[in-house]
């Protein structure tokens, strides 16, 4: 479902630009606010309304399947997502989901482990393998023969 | 927009390159920085690591998980299920390698902060047997934050266009060009090793959407064959390229099913209530053999069950939510199984009025893509681990490709089917691992041409010349008689595809004398991108996305007419060779573009079983 961006409450902070995965929220140079550049090649991410800091990005269910009369609105936190949705018979439902748990910005950089020795660079271990398989043993297997 | 044309180039030299900041991408920055500590390792992305790639909208389910500390299964379990899904023909030593490492990944994933259903106990909830169900809005970014504290630099809204090969040897990898979307900067790195992680390919054949809708593709509009182009270019061996995906989705919205068959039970029938695929089955064994008793049903025959079923005037085809949504906690895992991957479900939904516990929901079967992470697995033909594999699946380094110095992982990888994003980002760690290998066997830095750099620079940025010379020549709009733009080639593409290489216009079917009609055409449609016209540097990149797919397209027609039998009913049919034939071609099909010459080769190499 395409987007479409609120004159009024858009700032023209590029967030969404920054954001889409399509290339497709960009700057209208003479408004100097978001706009969808190519509704058709829109994936109704919501990558762009979740960013918006505005609440200025809303979306409009693609035309070629989509009745008019609908809205889901997102409201993303830093630990859950608030769904609103409007139905067509005017009713609303609302979910709410965790997106994360712990604090974003606390995964370390694998450096900050022990450096791994020459043997280890030679096996078929990964990274905190064999530990994070909670298996004893890496498994394997005798090498492929011909059917 | 003139920037890159004029100004000198960017040149970035590090010892590890990663084309592509998908799921597979970051899994390789990760890894890499893990054994090479003080590698510079860049990874380059067309978009924003946090929203790009198949994931960038999220997930409900992780669909590779063994849960081995468990027992709920071993690799083995896993070989044998991916074996029979793709109808004998994958790798069985990359398979193996992804089920034996994904717990490790999926480990890490849940440390990160993903929130992964457990039960009391801490077990993960599981959706079927190698699916486990996540709050998995944030999949990506969470992700995305492991990368970046990995690597050296993430280079943003740069779209890599070319690989680079060494001056002294055409047949190893040197780095990559491509240029900035935002400033038009031209970029060139310089690399000792590459790992591609780029994406699989939408948009090669018309989608069933249309007008406003054209986006509503299942995969993502910017997995553009990326992961294809790039090395088939430089003259990568490739595999599998014919073996393309079609999904059941729910119709329109393209939402997922796996929640709806796998956890909630639920059945699809058609319009007169029968269960088809029950019912039908005797006519599949008849048709493709002891196949068609194989457990689970391989996704390509569930899918030609329904497609007779629909061709054959029993449609629609419907899901039955209704009969299975029977609490409010089943209905929020009904809804959630949209928003948190596939949103413009939801929409749909909404749109149309339709309550999942009181209404039944259209299925239908999308529209053909070509990726290798899913039901389905092109791409590159690539070394295995040297524990699982000997002759000519090995030649010394985990996922290495043909070209010397060249790695893949995710899409790029074929014959390593069903990875998903959980297996992806294990291929990504593997292909690393491989690659600081390499790295260190092979101190060297390979030479790269400053003529062949400048040369390439002239290529990338010709549509932008190319239409500000050509543009005075008609008032406005979009028709000119000298130059193509990006969309008009797209849909000249989409309708090449559709119509000879067998998609929803052409009942997914196809035989030798339309795709030679098909290459035919596309071989036109080659010269003309030599006409591409870019206005910005947002249509620059669509210009080169287009030509990622047109190779990409190329590759699975030659492909597709090689195989001279019908391998996987439900993904695409020949007419004039309608049977599965394991007497002759239980075995890959396999191709090697010459950039010298131009010319292909196309060969078969023998398929192995790991036990």
């Amino acid at each position: 479902m395409p987007t479409y961006v609120s004159p009024e409450k858009c700032k023209g902070c590029m967030q969404c630009v920054n954001i889409c995965p399509s290339d497709i929220m960009h700057i209208d140079p003479v408004e100097g606010r978001a706009y969808n550049i190519e509704p058709s090649m829109c994936w109704e991410c919501f990558a762009c309304v979740k960013a918006c800091p505005e609440g200025a990005i809303d979306v409009r269910g693609y035309a070629d399947f989509a009745p008019l009369g609908h809205r889901v609105v997102p409201n993303r936190t830093p630990d859950r997502i608030y769904w609103t949705i409007r139905m067509r018979d005017g009713s609303t439902k609302e979910f709410s989901f965790p997106v994360r748990r712990g604090k974003w910005g606390s995964i370390a950089s694998p450096a900050n482990e022990p450096a791994p020795d020459a043997e280890a660079v030679q096996s078929q271990l990964l990274s905190f393998e064999p530990d994070y398989l909670a298996v004893e043993v890496l498994p394997t297997i005798a090498s492929s023969a011909p059917t | 927009m003139e920037d890159g044309v004029r100004s000198a180039p960017q040149v970035v030299d590090c010892d590890v390159l990663i084309v592509g900041g998908g799921f597979a991408g970051c899994g390789a920055a990760f890894e890499a920085r893990y054994w090479g500590r003080d590698l510079k390792i860049v990874l380059v992305e067309k978009a924003a690591i946090e929203r790009s790639g198949a994931v960038a909208q999220g997930l409900s389910a992780i669909n590779c998980y063994m849960g081995m500390r468990w027992g709920e299964n071993r690799p083995e379990d896993f070989v044998k299920y991916v074996r029979n899904d793709l109808m004998g023909l994958s790798r069985e030593d990359l398979v193996y390698d992804v089920a034996r490492h994904v717990d490790s990944s999926v480990h890490l994933f849940e440390e990160w902060g993903l929130p992964i259903f457990t039960d009391p106990s801490g077990k993960y909830i599981r959706e079927g047997r190698w699916q486990v169900m996540i709050h998995g809005e944030s999949y990506k970014p969470i992700i995305a934050e492991a990368a970046r504290a990995a690597a050296s630099q993430v280079d943003e809204h740069v779209l890599i266009t070319h690989l680079l090969t060494s001056a002294d040897d055409p047949h190893r990898v040197a780095g990559a060009v491509g240029f900035s979307v935002r400033d038009g900067t031209f970029r060139v790195y310089r690399a000792r090793v590459v790992i591609v992680a780029a994406g699989g390919a939408s948009h090669l054949f018309r989608p069933r959407s249309a007008g406003e809708g054209w986006g509503r593709t299942w995969y993502p509009p910017w997995s553009t064959g990326s992961a294809y182009a790039l090395l088939i270019r430089i003259g990568a061996e490739m595999t599998q390229m014919e073996n393309r995906l079609v999904v059941t989705r729910f119709k329109d919205g393209y939402g997922p099913v796996g929640a709806f068959f796998l956890y909630l039970k639920a059945t699809a029938t058609n319009a007169a209530g029968e269960n088809y695929e029950v019912a039908r089955r005797p006519g599949l064994r008849e048709r493709v053999g002891a196949y068609a008793d194989a457990t689970p049903l391989p996704t390509c025959l569930r899918n030609d069950l329904m497609f007779r079923e629909i061709q054959e005037g029993r449609g629609p085809i419907l899901m039955h939510t209704e009969r299975v949504i029977d609490s409010p906690e089943k209905e929020t895992v009904a809804w959630e199984a949209f928003l948190n991957m596939t949103v413009g479900q939801a929409v749909t939904w909404a749109a149309q009025g339709t309550d999942p516990g009181k209404d039944p929901s259209e299925l239908i079967l999308s529209e053909p893509y070509v990726l290798g992470s899913h039901a389905v697995c092109a791409g590159a033909w690539a070394s295995g681990p040297a524990d699982l594999a000997s002759g000519e699946y090995q030649w010394g380094y985990n996922r290495m490709t043909s070209i010397t110095g060249l790695f893949g992982a995710g899409d790029t990888i074929g014959g390593s089917a069903h990875k998903f994003s959980s297996g992806s980002f294990t291929e990504g760690r593997l292909a690393a691992k491989g690659a600081i290998r390499f790295l260190t066997d092979h101190p060297e830095r390979p030479p790269v041409a400053d003529a062949a750099v400048e040369s390439m620079r002239s290529t990338i940025f010709a549509p932008l010349v190319r239409f500000l010379a050509a543009r005075p020549k008609i008032t406005t709009g979009s028709v000119h008689p000298e130059l193509l733009f990006p969309d008009q080639g797209l849909h000249r593409l989409e309708k090449i595809m559709d119509e000879y290489g067998g998609g929803v216009g052409s009942n997914y079917t196809t035989n030798d004398h339309l795709l030679a009609r098909g290459l035919a055409q596309l071989t036109h449609l080659k010269e003309d991108l030599g006409a591409i016209g870019a206005g910005d540097l947002h249509q620059l990149g669509r210009a080169w996305e287009l030509e990622h797919r047109v190779w990409t397209a190329e590759t699975v027609l030659r492909h597709t007419r090689f195989r001279t039998e019908t391998r996987w009913p439900g993904y695409y049919y020949r007419s004039d060779f309608p049977k599965v034939d394991d007497e002759h071609w239980h075995c890959f099909v396999n191709s090697v573009y010459d950039p010298a010459t131009r010319e292909w080769k196309l060969f078969t190499r023998p398929v192995r079983a790991l036990f």
